[in-house]
């Protein structure tokens, strides 16, 4: 028994300073080197300053930008405090919160899209995210916001239409994952194209 | 689902089996040779055992090393829970955290000593960078490497005839660290990194965004605990929302990567005890019966997903996959891994006692959140955790066993040794302990106000959240229906499911180890039953799915059923 007890507080010991500590500093100063950007959580700089990461959703609600999933988080989009909403598939709150995203995306989006239903709204567009700051909107959400960006920033179409594709992030090597519409990466590119 | 999406899981399948297949063959080298290593690096084991003082030919009966066991995991468990506790004082601490609340800081502590890592916490706004990085994440290799050192000492009682020992803990462990875990977890841990999972002691950083406003964006050393924390069925994020938050899974590659990780070694595991104990087609059809319930949880939760919940049907909005989206319930989900995704993610880290999310089970539909549930409640034995999976799984193949020697009037045998009431009452103590705890606690939680007070959703919905969280603590495995609430009596009666949930079996599997090591070889005849064919996985699942299966069926009416039937 001390015996063990002996041997377990030097192992502790040991081990919390070789893979608590040694290891893992190693392991920072090597990513610092190696991979910088990605390391400090891929920030994104516009003119000298950072504006957000491009692995987090930001508030959007101006209607001259492309608009994010909602998100469960205290603010919305608290990249500080990610949570899910967990809101059970049968919960009332789910209905009427999911209610609610939809008239709200009706009214903006409407004017712009005659003829648009709630039968038009991708399922993304009125659901939170896992994280609370799910980067990305569907190709689909990303198509039906098109038309009232084209229109607020004076846009032809076929401009924000290519401006989406270019920051659509495929399916990984083809395959893996969904494509992905990287909502603040296309809304800097919109900013440049018209300022 | 897509035909996208089956060729997904089907590439997944192949490649998680490839790679398993080669390691599980080098783990049995590194764990069956007298000395394994390279230069220096040896010479660092020998160091090792002199520090601790053990010599590494002495080995140890099964009592010996579950009583080393067990003093080594209290111990730990009081420096847990103190750097918890004092972390306001300590370094590696840029956003100035405060110390974790007692009754937080003791559920944290049971979580991550029995490599459970639920998380009755957010990471990024509760711990320090050093509780993460030397407390937690120390943890998910310890942890793991104990559940390893388990399995082989188990294994070895298996291949051992009138043997009393079962090997020497200390190297044991040390093996499972130096030689499998530490390696894999650098280079899954620099693939991630170059993917965009973060790894810095700089504090949290300010964005200013594009409308004006201020963010503040968490982060720190991320991409090696990830790393670590998939690789060992651990599942503890550094993240509230664990892997679907983008920093510890940017993307589909990085989804892809972690959820082979999450299966790897268990099923590697399958193949070294196949070639420790000289039975390779047995473990095969280990392998095979494992994989029949993975497809058949699979089968489920995958159209479930995709068919959506009543509610959104309801609403009105498309949830039909294609032309765009992926659609179907995609609540709580991340666009960037979509249906086919997120239901492989939550089949494969219930199968294992992984318990890392990369969308919100709680707001999965009623059947895909009862397949999670239930791949829990069969105790983690489809590839299940690394090392408690596979010694998890000898319980139920030792009654089997047993079961078909009833059937046909002869003494039951398990590789060639004789199966009599002593290895029938350890593998019944270790395959009914923790089902009949989950049942007992998730019961008192559901009639006492205390016990109540941590649902967060309404209706059967509401029980389902009580008694995933007992079922997913009791068995070690830390994924949750994340709305049930952290309560003092929540957090303190998880602790004490977390500690017998995964200290009971872990002893009678060391106890089965032992009495099996003494046995002499029996020759086998031809009233044998055969473990090394089709029939015996068949056995195998139906045992599986009668004694743990009709042990959760009244509760699952009363959650999952009954929220699905209500439609």
């Amino acid at each position: 028994m001390l015996r063990d007890l002996r041997a377990s507080v030097i192992a502790v010991v040991a081990l919390t300073v070789v893979f608590g500590l040694a290891i893992p500093a190693a392991f920072t100063g090597f990513a610092q080197l190696a991979f910088a950007h990605q390391a400090n959580s891929s920030l994104i700089k516009v003119n000298g300053k950072v504006v957000g990461s491009e692995l987090a959703a930001q508030a959007f609600d101006q209607p001259r930008y492309f608009h994010e999933r909602p998100s469960g988080t205290t603010p919305p989009y608290n990249a500080a405090g990610t949570t899910f909403a967990n809101l059970g598939p049968t919960n009332p709150d789910l209905a009427a919160n999911i209610a609610k995203q939809a008239q709200a995306i009706l009214k903006l989006e409407g004017p712009y899209n005659p003829g648009l239903t709630i039968h038009d709204i991708p399922v993304d567009a009125v659901t939170t995210s896992g994280s609370g700051i799910d980067p990305a909107i569907s190709p689909a959400y990303a198509q039906l916001q098109s038309r009232r960006i084209a229109s607020v920033r004076h846009l032809p179409l076929s401009t924000v239409q290519s401006l989406i594709h270019d920051n659509t992030d495929g399916r990984s090597i083809g395959f893996f994952g969904e494509p992905a519409v990287n909502v603040l990466k296309l809304n800097i590119a919109l900013a440049k194209q018209t300022g | 689902m897509s035909g996208q999406g089956i060729g997904q899981i089907l590439v997944y399948a192949v490649v998680l089996i490839a790679l398993a297949y080669p390691l599980g063959l080098y783990m049995a080298r590194v764990y069956t040779s007298e000395r394994f290593g390279w230069g220096w690096l040896r010479a660092i084991e020998g160091g090792f055992c002199r520090l601790v003082g053990t010599d590494a030919r002495r080995e140890q009966d099964w009592k010996s090393y579950g009583k080393t066991i067990l003093v080594f995991s209290i111990a730990f468990s009081a420096v847990l829970y103190a750097i918890q506790r004092l972390q306001g004082h300590l370094f590696l601490n840029p956003d100035h955290l405060k110390a974790v609340p007692s009754h937080i800081a003791l559920n944290t502590t049971a979580s991550f000593i029995t490599n459970t890592n639920w998380q009755f916490y957010g990471g990024e706004f509760t711990m320090s960078y050093f509780t993460q990085m030397s407390a937690l994440a120390v943890q998910q290799f310890v942890s793991a490497a104990v559940g390893m050192a388990v399995l082989v000492a188990v294994v070895r009682g298996l291949s051992r005839h009138n043997a009393k020992e079962l090997g020497n803990f200390w190297v044991d462990l040390y093996r499972s660290l130096v030689y499998i875990l530490l390696p894999l977890t650098l280079v899954l841990g620099v693939v991630l990194l170059s993917q965009g999972v973060p790894q810095t002691f700089g504090g949290h950083a300010t964005a200013h965004t594009l409308e004006g406003a201020t963010q503040t964006i968490a982060r720190g050393p991320v991409a090696m605990m990830i790393a670590i924390k998939q690789l060992g069925t651990n599942g503890g994020g550094f993240f509230n929302s664990n892997s679907a938050v983008p920093f510890e899974n940017p993307n589909g590659i990085t989804n892809f990567l972690e959820l082979i990780a999450i299966l790897l070694i268990p099923a590697a595991q399958v193949f070294m005890f196949g070639k420790m104990v000289l039975a390779r087609r047995h473990a095969v059809m280990v392998l095979a019966a494992m994989f029949v319930i993975f497809v058949a949880g699979l089968a489920i939760a995958v159209p479930s997903e995709q068919h959506g919940s009543q509610v959104l049907r309801a609403s009105g909005v498309n949830i039909t996959q294609g032309h765009g989206q992926s659609g179907g319930n995609m609540s709580d989900k991340e666009v960037r891994f979509g249906i086919a995704n997120s239901a492989l993610w939550a089949t494969a880290t219930t199968d294992a006692s992984n318990g890392s999310v990369n969308g919100g089970h709680d707001a999965f539909t009623a059947y895909g959140g009862a397949v999670p549930l239930l791949n829990i409640f069969f105790g983690e034995v489809i590839f299940g955790g690394v090392g408690s999976g596979l010694y998890g799984m000898f319980f139920y193949i030792v009654l089997a066993v047993f079961i078909a020697g009833l059937m046909v009037g002869r003494t039951p045998e398990y590789l060639g040794k004789k199966i009599g009431a002593r290895e029938i009452k350890y593998a019944a103590v270790g395959a009914l302990f923790v089902p009949t705890m989950v049942l007992t606690l998730t019961a008192l939680s559901v009639v006492t106000k205390s016990g109540l007070a941590s649902i967060f959703n309404p209706g059967a919905h509401g029980f389902t959240e009580a008694l995933y969280a007992y079922t997913s603590q009791s068995n070690n495995n830390g994924s949750a229906f994340a709305g049930y609430g952290a309560t003092n009596f929540s957090a303190e009666l998880g602790a004490v499911a977390m500690y017998l949930g995964r200290f009971a079996p872990l002893l009678a599997a060391l106890a089965l180890g032992g009495a099996l090591a003494g046995k002499k070889a029996v020759p086998a005849s031809v009233g044998t039953f055969r473990t090394d064919g089709p029939t015996f996985v068949v056995l195998l699942v139906g045992v599986i799915l009668l004694t743990a299966g009709l042990m959760v069926f009244p509760a699952l009416t009363l959650g999952p059923i009954v929220e699905g039937l209500s439609h």
